[in-house]
C-alpha cells in the first residue's frame, strides 16, 4: 500500500562520549545497566555530548528523504540508529518492514577468496538464503559486468570493481526501508549512471533514507530534506533548494588564491554588485543578472585576454565567459583595468564561485603569456528553477506552439 | 510483530523492557535463523586459511604436538620424573596438550569471532548470534582434524578400543560448552578492554600446570587441593578418561560443570545480544 508510514523518528537523541577511556567505563556501567534494563536519562555524564538531539520525523512509502549536512553533523550516527546497529538514548524508532543498507559494500569479502565466493559471504551477510543467492548468482555476475575475472581472488581486484560486485549483490535486496549512505562515491560513470538507476527502481516501493554531500544527487532523488547541524534539525522541509541552500550558508567563503606572474600584474578587486538577499551570502534568482567589478594593474602593454570561470560546489567547471568574442581588443590604460561583466543567472540551484583569469593576447589573437590566475574571487548562490533532471545549467529558450487542426 | 499489511515492525529504544523469555526466544530463533550465514563464515574463514599455507592443518596441532614432545623429552631424558600415569606416558601428554588446545581454543572463539567481524558487525544488520555459530563451526572442524591424529596416535601406542570410546564425541561437545560459555561470558567486556584477553592468555597459560595436562593429580599437598578445585581439571581428565578407558575420577563435578555452563551458554547469548549495540556504540569510530 502507498502512502503508509514505514520510518517514525520521535524525539530521537543520542550521547556520545569525546575521550575514549571515559567512553569504555561507560560502556561497561551501560552494559550492566543494560541487562536489568534502565530508562534512558536526560541528562549528560561529564564529558558527554549529544551525537544527535530530538529528530523528528515521519516517512512514508515512495518518499525519499535527503540527509545534509557537514562532516560530524550526526548523520552517519542517525543511520546507524535507524538500521539497528545502535540504540538511541532517548526516543525512539519505529521502522516497518525489511531494512535494506546500502552502506558498506561487499562486506564479508575475504579478499583471498575469489569473486564468486564472495557473492555467497556477502549475500549471506545480507540476509540472503543459499538457495536465493543460488537463483540469482548469475544476475549479479551479470549486473556487475565483471563476469571474466569472477573466479579471481578478490585482492586483485581494483576498488571500482569490488565496489561493482558489492553493489550487484545488494542491488538483489527487495526492502521496505532503504538507506544509502555515500556509496556511490567509487565507480566509473557508466556504473554510477547503472546504480542510480537502480536505486530509483528500489525506491519506486520503498520509504528511501539517503545520506549525501552531493547536492544535485539529493536535488535529482529527494522528496524531503533534513539538515543536520551538530545532532540538531537545522532545517526540514519538502523544498530541497531551501535546505540546500541554508547547508550551503554554513560553510565559511573559500580563502582566495591568487597566482601572479613574474608579478606582471596586481588584483585590486573582484567583486558582485547589487542588491542581495542575504549579507555574507550572494543570492541570485534565476535569469537574474549578476554583475562583477573588477580591477587589476598590469605592466603588460599587449591586448588582454580577461576570462572568468564559474565552478559547482563540487570544482567541476561549469561555464566561462571570456572576453575573446565579447570584447577582443582590451588594452589597460595607465596600466590599469577596470570594469564591469554582467551575465545572465540561468544555474540550476547552488554555490558557484568564480575564477579570474588574465592572458596576454597577440596580434594574431592566440594566448600570450598568462598575467594571472585568481582562485575563488567571489562566490554566489543560485536560486535556480524547477526541473525534472539535475543539469548544471537550465537554457532559456523560445516556444513556437504549431496547431494541429489549422 | 506484524502490521496489518504484514510488515515486521521493529522499534529501537533505549528502555530494555523486553523480557527474558521475549529474549531468548529472539536469540535462539536467530540462532537457528543464521545456521547458513554462520556455515558460510566458518567456510569462508577455513578455506581462506589454507590457501595461502603450505602446511595448511600442521598448524592446528603443532603447538600442542611441540608441547607435548618437550615434556616427553623431559620425561624420558629423566630431567624429570613424574608419577606414573597409568597408560604410556607420551599417549599422556598428546592427549592432554590437544584436548587441552580445544578447550582453549573454545573460549577464546566467541571473542575471536566478534572481534575478526568488528569491521561489518558497525555497518551491517545481521544476526549477530551467527558469529557466535561460526566460531563453534570452525571449533569442530578444528577439533575434528586434532581428534583423527590424536585417535591414531592412541592406537600407534597400542592404548587399543575402549567401549568408552563412544562416549567420547559426548564428553568432548560437554567440553566444547564449557570453554564456548566461558568465553562468551567474558566477550562483552573483553571487547571493551584489551586487557581482558590478555589477561586470560597469561592465566590460562598458568592454568595448565593445576591442570592434569602433562602430569597427573598429585596424592598430597597444596597442589593436589588447588588441581582438585580447578574445574579444568574434571573436564581434561574424564574427556581423556573416556579415549583411553581409564576410570572416571570426577564425574560428578563433570557432570555438575557441563550442566550449569549449558544453562551459562544460553544466559551468555542473551548477554551477547543485548551488549553488542552498546560495544559497537562504544568502538564504532
Amino acid at each position: 500500500m502507498d502512502g503508509e508510514v514505514l520510518v517514525k523518528v520521535e524525539r530521537l537523541s543520542k550521547k556520545f562520549c569525546k575521550d575514549l577511556k571515559t567512553s569504555l567505563w561507560y560502556g561497561v556501567k551501560d552494559l550492566i545497566g543494560q541487562v536489568y534494563g534502565n530508562k534512558g536519562n536526560e541528562t549528560l555524564r561529564p564529558k558527554e555530548f549529544w551525537a544527535l538531539k530530538d529528530i523528528n520525523f515521519e516517512l512514508r512509502r515512495g518518499e525519499c528523504l535527503g540527509l545534509i549536512g557537514h562532516n560530524g553533523a550526526g548523520k552517519s550516527t542517525l543511520l546507524k540508529i535507524l538500521n539497528g546497529l545502535i540504540n538511541p538514548d532517548l526516543g525512539k524508532v519505529i521502522i516497518r518492514g525489511r531494512v535494506g543498507a546500502l552502506i558498506e559494500l561487499g562486506a564479508g569479502f575475504n579478499p583471498i577468496l575469489t569473486g564468486r565466493e564472495n557473492i555467497y559471504n556477502n549475500g549471506a551477510v545480507l540476509g540472503f538464503t543459499r538457495k536465493e543467492i543460488d537463483a540469482k548468482v548469475e544476475d549479479i555476475i551479470d549486473f556487475s559486468e565483471i563476469r571474466e575475472f569472477i573466479d579471481m581472488p578478490v585482492q586483485n581486484y581494483s576498488s571500482g570493481m569490488k565496489v561493482r560486485l558489492g553493489f550487484a549483490v545488494a542491488a538483489q535486496m527487495e526492502p521496505d526501508v532503504l538507506i544509502i549512505d555515500e556509496v556511490l562515491a567509487v565507480g566509473d560513470i557508466g556504473f554510477t549512471t547503472k546504480c542510480l538507476n537502480k536505486i530509483s527502481e528500489l525506491t519506486a516501493n520503498c520509504a528511501v533514507i539517503f545520506v549525501s554531500h552531493s547536492m544535485p544527487m539529493v536535488g535529482k532523488i529527494c522528496t524531503e530534506a533534513i539538515l543536520m547541524n551538530i545532532g540538531v534539525m537545522r532545517a526540514k522541509s519538502n523544498n530541497i533548494s531551501d535546505v540546500i541552500q541554508i547547508y550551503f550558508s554554513e560553510f565559511r567563503n573559500a580563502k582566495q588564491q591568487i597566482t601572479s606572474f613574474e608579478n606582471s600584474t596586481e588584483l585590486n578587486n573582484v567583486k558582485l554588485i547589487g542588491d542581495y538577499k542575504e549579507k555574507n551570502i550572494q543570492v541570485s534568482n534565476y535569469l537574474n543578472n549578476i554583475k562583477i567589478h573588477y580591477k587589476f594593474s598590469t605592466l603588460s602593454t599587449s591586448n588582454l585576454y580577461i576570462a572568468f570561470l564559474v565552478f559547482d560546489q563540487n570544482l567541476r567547471s561549469i561555464t566561462a565567459i571570456n572576453t575573446i568574442n565579447d570584447l577582443p581588443i582590451l588594452r589597460a590604460a595607465d596600466n590599469n583595468v577596470d570594469g564591469v561583466l554582467s551575465f545572465q543567472n540561468n544555474f540550476t540551484a547552488g554555490k558557484y564561485t568564480i575564477s579570474l583569469e588574465v592572458y596576454e593576447l597577440t596580434p594574431n589573437k592566440k594566448l600570450g603569456k598568462k598575467l594571472i590566475h585568481a582562485n575563488h574571487c567571489t562566490e554566489f548562490v543560485s536560486i535556480g528553477v524547477g526541473v525534472t533532471m539535475y543539469c548544471p545549467v537550465i537554457q532559456k529558450g523560445n516556444w513556437t506552439l504549431i496547431k494541429a487542426d489549422d | 510483530m506484524l502490521d496489518d499489511n504484514h510488515l515486521s515492525i521493529k522499534v529501537y529504544q533505549k528502555q530494555n523492557n523486553s523480557r527474558i523469555s521475549k529474549l531468548l526466544g529472539d536469540t535462539l530463533r536467530n540462532l537457528v535463523g543464521s545456521h547458513f550465514l554462520a556455515l558460510q563464515l566458518a567456510k569462508r574463514d577455513i578455506s581462506a586459511q589454507y590457501r595461502q599455507s603450505y602446511l595448511g592443518m600442521l598448524w592446528l596441532f603443532i603447538t600442542p604436538l611441540a608441547t607435548a614432545g618437550v615434556w616427553i623429552f623431559l620425561n624420558a631424558s629423566g630431567t624429570i620424573t613424574l608419577t606414573d600415569t597409568g597408560i604410556p606416558y607420551p599417549v599422556y601428554a598428546f592427549s592432554g596438550t590437544l584436548i587441552w588446545s580445544i578447550i582453549i581454543e573454545a573460549i577464546n572463539s566467541p571473542t575471536s569471532a566478534t572481534n575478526a567481524a568488528r569491521g561489518i558487525i558497525s555497518k551491517i544488520n545481521f544476526p549477530k548470534e551467527a558469529l557466535i555459530l561460526s566460531g563453534i563451526y570452525k571449533l569442530c572442524f578444528n577439533s575434528m582434524v586434532k581428534i583423527i591424529l590424536l585417535l591414531l596416535f592412541v592406537f600407534a601406542f597400542g592404548v587399543g578400543f575402549h567401549w568408552s570410546l563412544l562416549l567420547f564425541p559426548f564428553t568432548l561437545l560437554i567440553g566444547i560448552t564449557v570453554g564456548t560459555a566461558i568465553g562468551l561470558l567474558i566477550t562483552p567486556i573483553g571487547l571493551l578492554y584489551s586487557d581482558v584477553s590478555r589477561l586470560l592468555a597469561m592465566g590460562l597459560s598458568l592454568l595448565m600446570y593445576a591442570t592434569p595436562v602433562v602430569y597427573v593429580v598429585p596424592k598430597t599437598g597444596i597442589l593436589k587441593t588447588i588441581m582438585e578445585t580447578n574445574p579444568f581439571t574434571a573436564l581434561i581428565s574424564t574427556i581423556r578418561a573416556t579415549i583411553t578407558g581409564q576410570e572416571y575420577e570426577y564425574l560428578a563435578y563433570f557432570m555438575v560443570l557441563g550442566g550449569v555452563c549449558f544453562v551459562l551458554f544460553f544466559v551468555g547469548l542473551v548477554i551477547y545480544r543485548v551488549a553488542i549495540p552498546i560495544i559497537i556504540e562504544r568502538l564504532s569510530a
